[in-house]
């Protein structure tokens, strides 16, 4: 297999010299070089907000840089345009996908490239290449359609039609399972093998110590070092990317609390109220006061629906989700807010949020109820003003004052300052999705600690995350989401990372393109 | 090349100052439109925005302002709410239209009635009459997800044949001698909405128009709905968040704005129009969508965009005798003073910059 | 009474009312699938119709009438491009001001005009095929205009379906953000779009007041744009079901005006509603199906595109 000692025979590929891009306000990237050899797997590590993202975008033409070059195999390369970056043999899977749920995964494909075949020709070609990678895909599809790992393999398949020298993958292992995270990581050595430099995006270092050849670290717009992650331990890679040493969160000691669970959901089975989203099917799980149940799933497997039917704003029947005792199925978000309820949507701006609104009045959103913020139906703009405030005050909400629009915060501000929100109402049941999600290292374990604490103040707390280590991290029991059913809870002490992926639905009828997929999820785990 | 930048706060500055710039730059289009008309500009856009006020005849024209910039504003207070809720109610007209039939209705049916209780009564029903009407279109939205916008202004073209049909058949004058028209409302004291106030214009279509601006502040400013009319339109799924049922705000807006524009059509049929007639309809519902856009959709805003409106409608008739300006240059006025508005609100939300010369 | 009404006139007479339509329905629809509302339909068909007028009265050839029209709706189209394109404006507010200005505008120059008969637009003389019985008068006597708006039913529908141009309009009408992701010219692809939208919505208008009527009246088109953009939505954005809606529309008009001649016992205003309600009916029966509007209807429909990074 390739081996790190065998760079320096290769021959450049892409260089990178001095990239400098500032936006108003923040200097994305600074003064940024590299270089990536042919063939070469190579990682791009930073928390977020480090760079990555402009910097990937830059070399795909979509980002023109305020100063410094890039050489392509030793020729200038500026692309004005992601057609320009294809022509030079770059190829891009994005993290947030580019792809169009109404159209055929052939027509997608072919949107992807500059002169596709004709429509039949082209959905041989993508059953040929899909099945030799072990991605297999049916061109007729709907993309609307796919799982997440599906859509993920039509823009690996967009991509290597192109036959691409280079192809740059952003965050491609948070919409996989482990075994599929296996099975990706088989198809990107073999592409490796046969000369294609990959540019692996990530955040993840266990993945990166397991696939990558050499890293660029990236903290603040600045490349911070340049190393070969198998040398380094995951902890050193840690606080290169950080700059800091972070303490997990704290687990005060768990106390036993009397009456019926605080939650109890059985049989909840609701349609999906988006397009080509996915509906509940026969969901149940009871948390207890004081306890944390952690729930895993690849994105698009009913994560959005389950919040939606916890939360009141997707309505079941009432005995379908009981809150300490009570039937609550066809109560509405206040109702429910009443009895103790608080949640946190994954998405933060338009619904955990109205983006054009102020603090102040993103406060009265959520908080109007539990913190009586509205009396006889006329606002109380002095006490909210001052819940707006406290929530500014105790969860370090980096902010010019509460009178700014949502929107001018950035994401890990914002979602300090709706979990801020929710939490401080005394909440007996709290539900979030994706608490952490594109949060800084230090914002994210501030947000872990402050559930915790409310775990042990009495409330139930239900956690949805992509995130494994998070979960693995705070949840007292673990369950998956798999196509809108959930499996059975399981306590969090002894479970192994391979059980773990079944329970989130294994490998989803993909198989390795070489070698055995369990094999590389050993070195994995 | 000129670059836009998202702002992360709207601007307030630009917020109020971009209405007052479409304003002037109208004028200056519109100089150029009536030049190119061979009509002399200056003297048409003095004639249209300074005589009704203090030209010759403006004893005259002057009263005339509140009458006309009165149902403007009334009806445009209604639609803000839906169009700050995204609820787009664009058939006022015709909510407008069956107000006055409703109202006139009760009015003639209880002929020759001396009652004190007549007026209001007759207004009761007229907003009932723009309120039915506007829960046509809610209730297909909320049951069928049909949209409104289209069906709200069929309903339109169905009320201007109902009104034809009135003035022809139910409603028609029985001592009309065959003409058709209904009764005339200045000659039935009971029924008739005159000026309160000699010489001001001021009448009951007036004075409702001002408590709907007032009621309509403090909604939107002091009490939930109005905030939960905001976030509707902000940010759907945050409302939904928020506890916010779309279905149920659909409703309340459309209702709203039907119920006003119906009491517009009522006040304006029981007096300055006088009765019900083929040619009733004048339009006032669809200005009410520039007066409701021109005002930022905010109520005191909407006060003034009404009374410009309204001295616009009045400058162009004086234009119309003074300068032969076609009646229709005005409304070819209006609509490019709302594209000028919808080109200022960028600055609002974006900042312009100079883009750098493209270095790679 | 009823019997006087001759079906094969009908027939025919239905492709005629229906023609301006179908133009404008087909336009939008294009527009729609680029993921642009573009509700200022009725403005540009009323321009199209006096421009189209004026150039038809002052060359004497209809040809340049139509052209004209086509130029004129193209040209009011493009303010609403500049407007929700450049200038971000809301497209519903935009597509208001376009109906407003326009109906306006048109009247103000159509001044002159009013009361003029406008040069005849020559039937297409098809030989025997328009002497055949029953079919000739219904399909082979008509205008060239009625083969164009069905020459362009079949164009839109191969365009959308089958080239690349098409893809990747309907792609841009998906997800801009994705199509941009791809490298594609969002704002261009739309601004296009809007223009062949204009230019439809013109033809239309300029085949009332030429050939329908054919005269200039104010305020003439009578909500037909509004009833375009229904079909639009009634065909759940196909160019096969724009034509079918188009047809069912114009056969209810023009069966109402029979029967308003034929002198049927019920009011002329309550036959005049029946179009309008007509298409309440359809818009209602369509969107209840909620599952069948969904597939189809553009994801980024009405949604202003900025690329901010």
């Amino acid at each position: 297999m390739t081996g790190v000692e065998q760079l320096g025979d290769r021959p450049e590929l892409l260089a990178v010299e001095g990239l400098t891009k500032a936006y108003p306000g923040v200097v994305a990237n600074s003064d940024v070089s590299f270089t990536v050899a042919e063939g070469e797997i190579h990682a791009l590590l930073g928390e977020n907000g480090a760079g990555k993202s402009t910097l990937v975008k830059t070399i795909y033409g979509l980002v023109r840089p305020d100063s410094g070059q890039m050489r392509m195999s030793g020729a200038p390369f500026a692309p004005a345009e992601p057609r320009a970056a294809r022509a030079a043999g770059v190829a891009m899977v994005f993290q947030h996908f580019s792809l169009f749920e109404a159209l055929t995964v052939a027509e997608n494909v072919a949107l992807g490239m500059e002169r596709p075949p004709p429509q039949r020709a082209l959905s041989a070609r993508i059953r040929d290449v899909s099945e030799a990678y072990g991605l297999p895909l049916d061109p007729a599809r709907l993309v609307g359609d796919l799982s997440a790992g599906e859509r993920q393999r039509v823009e690996i398949i967009r991509c290597l039609l192109q036959e691409p020298r280079l192809l740059i993958m952003d965050e491609p292992t948070s919409v996989l399972t482990p075994q599929e995270v296996g099975i990706l990581f088989a198809t990107l050595r073999k592409l490796s093998a046969e000369g294609t430099a990959i540019l692996y995006i990530s955040h993840k270092l266990e993945e990166i110590r397991a696939l990558c050849d050499s890293a660029t670290i990236l903290r603040r717009g600045k490349v911070v070092a340049t190393c070969t992650p198998r040398e380094k331990t995951a902890r050193d890679l840690a606080e290169l990317m950080v700059g800091e040493t972070l303490t997990p969160p704290a687990r005060p000691a768990p106390a036993e609390w009397e009456g019926p669970p605080a939650l109890e959901v059985s049989g909840l089975t609701v349609a999906s109220p988006m397009p080509f989203g996915t509906s509940l099917k026969g969901i149940g799980f009871t948390v207890k006061r004081g306890e944390v149940l952690g729930i895993a799933g690849v994105a698009g497997n009913g994560q959005d629906e389950l919040l939606l039917a916890l939360s009141g704003e997707l309505r079941s029947a009432p005995e379908m989700v009981r809150a300490a005792g009570h039937p609550v199925g066809q109560e509405g978000p206040n109702e429910r807010r009443r009895r103790g309820f608080v949640s946190a949507p994954e998405e933060r701006l338009g619904h955990a949020a109205a983006p054009a609104m102020s603090l102040v009045e993103n406060a009265l959103l959520s908080g109007a109820i539990r913190r009586g913020l509205v009396r006889r139906g006329f606002v109380d703009w002095r006490r909210t003003r001052a819940f707006a405030a406290e929530v500014v005050q105790d969860y370090d909400v980096r902010t010019p004052g509460t009178h700014v629009a949502a929107r001018a915060l950035s994401g890990g501000n914002l979602q300090k300052f709706v979990i801020g929100r929710e939490l401080s109402q005394q909440p007996a049941v709290i539900v979030v999705n994706q608490p952490t999600w594109g949060v800084d290292a230090a914002a994210a374990a501030a947000i872990r600690q402050v559930l915790l604490d409310r775990a042990a103040e009495g409330a139930a707390v239900v956690v949805i995350s992509q995130d494994l280590d998070e979960l693995l991290e705070i949840a007292d029991r673990f369950a998956a989401l798999n196509e809108g059913r959930l499996s059975a809870p399981r306590p969090v002490q002894g479970l192994t990372v391979e059980e773990i992926g079944l329970m989130m639905g294994g490998a989803h009828g993909m198989h390795a393109a070489a070698g055995d997929a369990g094999e590389h999820l050993h070195a994995q785990a | 090349m000129l670059r836009l930048e998202r702002r992360p706060t709207p601007s307030r500055l630009w917020t109020a100052a971009t209405p007052v710039l479409a304003v002037i730059a109208t004028m200056i289009a519109g100089g150029l439109l009536f030049a190119l008309l061979g009509k002399p500009p200056v003297e048409a856009i003095r004639t249209i925005f300074w005589d009704p006020l203090f030209g010759q005849y403006a004893s005259y024209s002057r009263p005339q302002l509140l009458v006309k910039a009165g149902p403007l504003i009334l009806i445009a207070i209604g639609l803000s709410l839906g169009f700050r809720a995204q609820v787009w109610n664009i058939g006022a007209e015709g909510q407008y239209i069956m107000g006055a039939l409703f109202g006139a209705a009760v009015g003639l049916a209880a002929y020759p009635a001396d009652s004190v209780l007549l007026l209001p009564a007759m207004a009761v029903a007229g907003a009932c009459g723009g309120f039915l009407w506007a829960m046509i279109p809610a209730i297909l939205k909320t049951r069928f997800n049909t949209n409104e916008i289209l069906v709200s202004l069929m309903l339109v073209y169905v009320a201007q044949h109902m009104m034809s049909a009135a003035s022809f058949g139910l409603l028609r004058n029985p001592e009309g001698m065959g003409f058709p028209g209904s009764r005339n409302f200045q000659q039935y004291p009971a029924a008739f909405n005159g000026e309160l106030i000699p010489g001001t214009g001021m009448h009951w279509g007036v004075v409702a128009a001002f408590c709907a601006v007032i009621g309509a502040y403090v909604l939107l400013s002091r009490h939930i709905l109005g905030f939960q009319i905001r976030v509707a339109g902000e940010a759907p799924r945050a409302a939904r968040f928020a506890g916010v049922s779309p279905a149920l705000l659909t409703s309340v807006c459309l209702g709203i704005s039907g119920a006003l524009a119906g009491l517009a059509g009522l006040f304006e049929v029981t007096g300055p129009a006088g009765q019900i007639t083929t040619d009733f309809a004048s339009g006032y519902g669809f200005t009410a969508i520039i007066v409701a856009f021109l005002g930022r959709l905010n109520p005191f805003g909407i006060l003034l965009a009404g009374l410009l409106m309204a001295l616009t409608y009045i400058g162009g008739e004086l234009a119309q005798l003074m300068l032969n300006l076609p009646a229709a240059a005005i409304q070819a006025f209006q609509g490019m003073l709302l594209f000028f508005l919808l080109a200022f609100d960028v600055l609002a939300n974006f900042r312009l910059r100079l883009a750098k010369g493209a270095r790679a | 009474m009823i019997g006087s009404i001759d079906p094969i006139l009908l027939i025919a007479s239905l492709m005629v009312a229906s023609t301006p339509i179908l133009l404008a329905a087909l336009g939008e629809l294009v527009v729609e699938k680029a993921g642009v509302l573009n509700l200022g339909v009725e403005g540009m068909m009323i321009t199209g119709a006096i421009a189209g007028f004026i150039a038809a009265v002052e060359t004497g050839s209809p040809f340049a009438g139509f052209v004209a029209a086509a130029a004129a709706g193209a040209a009011l189209s493009l303010i609403f491009a500049l407007l929700t394109q450049f200038l971000l404006s809301n497209q519903v507010a935009t597509g208001l001001a376009l109906t407003l200005f326009g109906i306006g505008f048109s009247a103000l120059i159509g001044q002159g005009y009013t009361g003029i008969r406008p040069p005849a637009t020559p039937r297409l003389d098809l030989g025997p095929l328009s002497d055949l019985p029953v079919i000739g008068p219904i399909l082979f006597r008509h205008d060239p205009m009625v083969y164009v708006s069905l020459a362009l039913v079949v164009a839109v529908g191969l365009f959308l379906r089958r080239s690349r141009a098409g893809l990747i309009l309907r792609a841009v009408g998906e997800s801009h953000d994705a199509a941009h992701a791809l490298g594609y010219k969002v704002v261009r692809i739309r601004i296009l779009a809007i223009l062949f939208g204009g230019a439809c919505a013109g033809l239309g208008g300029a085949y009332l007041s030429l050939v329908r009527v054919p005269q200039w009246t104010e305020g003439m088109t009578a909500g037909a744009g509004w009833i375009a953009l229904a079909i639009v939505v009634f065909a759940s954005w196909r160019p096969g079901r724009v034509l079918a809606g188009a047809y069912l529309f114009g056969g209810v008009t023009v069966l109402q005006l029979n029967l308003q001649a034929a002198g049927v016992a019920i009011p002329v205003q309550y036959l005049s509603m029946a179009p309008y309600l007509i298409t309440i009916l359809v818009l209602v029966v369509i969107s209840a199906d909620r599952s069948r509007a969904a597939l189809n209807a553009p994801a980024a429909l009405g949604k202003s595109f900025h690329a901010s990074s």
